[in-house]
């Protein structure tokens, strides 16, 4: 402990130590989730969103910069890669389902990885948009480590794809149900599959909380889109702006 | 959740990190680890059971664990600039149809196969 025992001195112990923001992230996602439940699970507040917001609020007024507040946060981001080894469990306990539906799944993955790319792309670019930011919002459907990688490749900042990535996730995860509902997407295998396509990792936490089902098809497309995307992007680019 | 299954998980995607380093593969490597579980699954026949209570507390709570990186946007929302109208309207179009046209094709693909398997329906 610090000699100095004034509130201030405890603060500036507190705010340079993991400890602080790792359990401010954990008790904000917990209030933030059980906002989500008392309200019925309205989609606008999705619990990733509203901690995202409550914490870069609190950040902005404590004057915290991004880095030693991941210096705390990063025990729980970490976490995310043994998570997604751990999809293999649901994925392989809907492998009957998976296994009869090969080929659909195929066809819509590929049709959805150029959906996603081309509409992005083409709104985009008649809006305005510089070469730079088109090739950083390419690959924002798909999970951010790949994502940053294409980006790269691409000619597009990865830092910029990271936060455009993380965006859209939570975009999907917050409209997507009600969206397919709304279009008449009713059948758990088609609503996994395009919450995993539009929306990775974040979609795939959404999906699987509506169902085992959704939640193994949105992991499946999850991982498909990250190959898929790898290989057909640079020739959509390619394609819709020639050097 | 058991010790030893939170170890397997962690050799999965250590195996699959040293896999992507050394082949170049365009996939992340706890992707991969989940690839090589799911063979090994697919091998063993059946989940384990201490194995399944593990993954799935550790997925309950998947949202949260997007948390940390969410917050990353403070860094880059000045970096939107000039053309946060284009990126954002582009993010949530794009978004809505490949919501929408994803889950169209797949439900009228999985109708298509029904129909082939049952003609008589």
């Amino acid at each position: 402990m610090p000699a100095d025992r004034s509130l201030d001195a405890l603060w500036v112990y507190l705010a340079t130590r993991p400890l602080l923001h790792l359990t401010l992230t954990l008790v904000v996602y917990l209030l933030a989730d059980a906002l989500f439940q008392r309200s019925g699970r309205r989609a606008l507040l999705n619990p990733v969103l509203v901690s995202m917001l409550v914490l870069i609020g609190v950040l902005l007024i404590t004057d915290t910069d991004y880095q030693t507040y991941f210096d705390g946060a990063q025990f729980i981001h970490f976490l995310l890669g043994p998570a997604t080894v751990a999809l293999a469990v649901p994925l392989y306990r809907q492998l009957d389902r998976i296994r009869r539906l090969w080929l659909p799944i195929l066809i819509a993955m590929v049709i959805g990885a150029l959906v996603s790319a081309t509409s992005a792309l083409v709104i985009a670019a008649s809006l305005g948009a510089t070469r730079e930011t088109l090739m950083s919002l390419a690959p924002k459907s798909v999970t951010t480590p790949v994502a940053m990688g294409i980006a790269e490749q691409l000619g597009g900042l990865p830092s910029l794809t990271a936060a455009l990535v993380v965006l859209t996730g939570v975009l999907g995860a917050v409209i997507g149900p009600a969206l397919l509902t709304a279009v008449g997407v009713r059948d758990d295998r088609a609503r996994g599959l395009a919450l995993g396509v539009s929306a990775h990792g974040i979609g795939t936490a959404r999906a699987l909380q509506t169902s085992a089902l959704a939640g193994a098809f949105a992991a499946l497309a999850m991982g498909l889109m990250a190959l898929i995307s790898s290989v057909l992007l640079p020739a959509v680019v390619r394609w819709l702006f020639p050097v | 959740m058991a010790l030893r299954f939170l170890a397997l998980l962690l050799i999965c995607q250590l195996i699959g990190e040293t896999l992507v380093l050394w082949i170049g593969l365009p996939v992340p490597g706890p992707v991969v680890g989940m690839l090589l579980l799911f063979i090994g699954l697919v091998l063993r026949g059946a989940v384990p059971e201490g194995l399944g209570t593990t993954t799935d507390t550790l997925l309950a709570h998947l949202s949260l664990l997007f948390v940390p990186a969410g917050v990353g946007v403070m860094l880059h929302l000045a970096m939107l600039g000039d053309h946060w109208l284009a990126i954002a309207l582009a993010l949530v179009l794009s978004t809505l149809l490949t919501l929408a046209i994803t889950g169209w094709v797949m439900t009228a693909l999985i109708r298509w196969q029904d129909r082939r398997h049952h003609p008589e329906d």
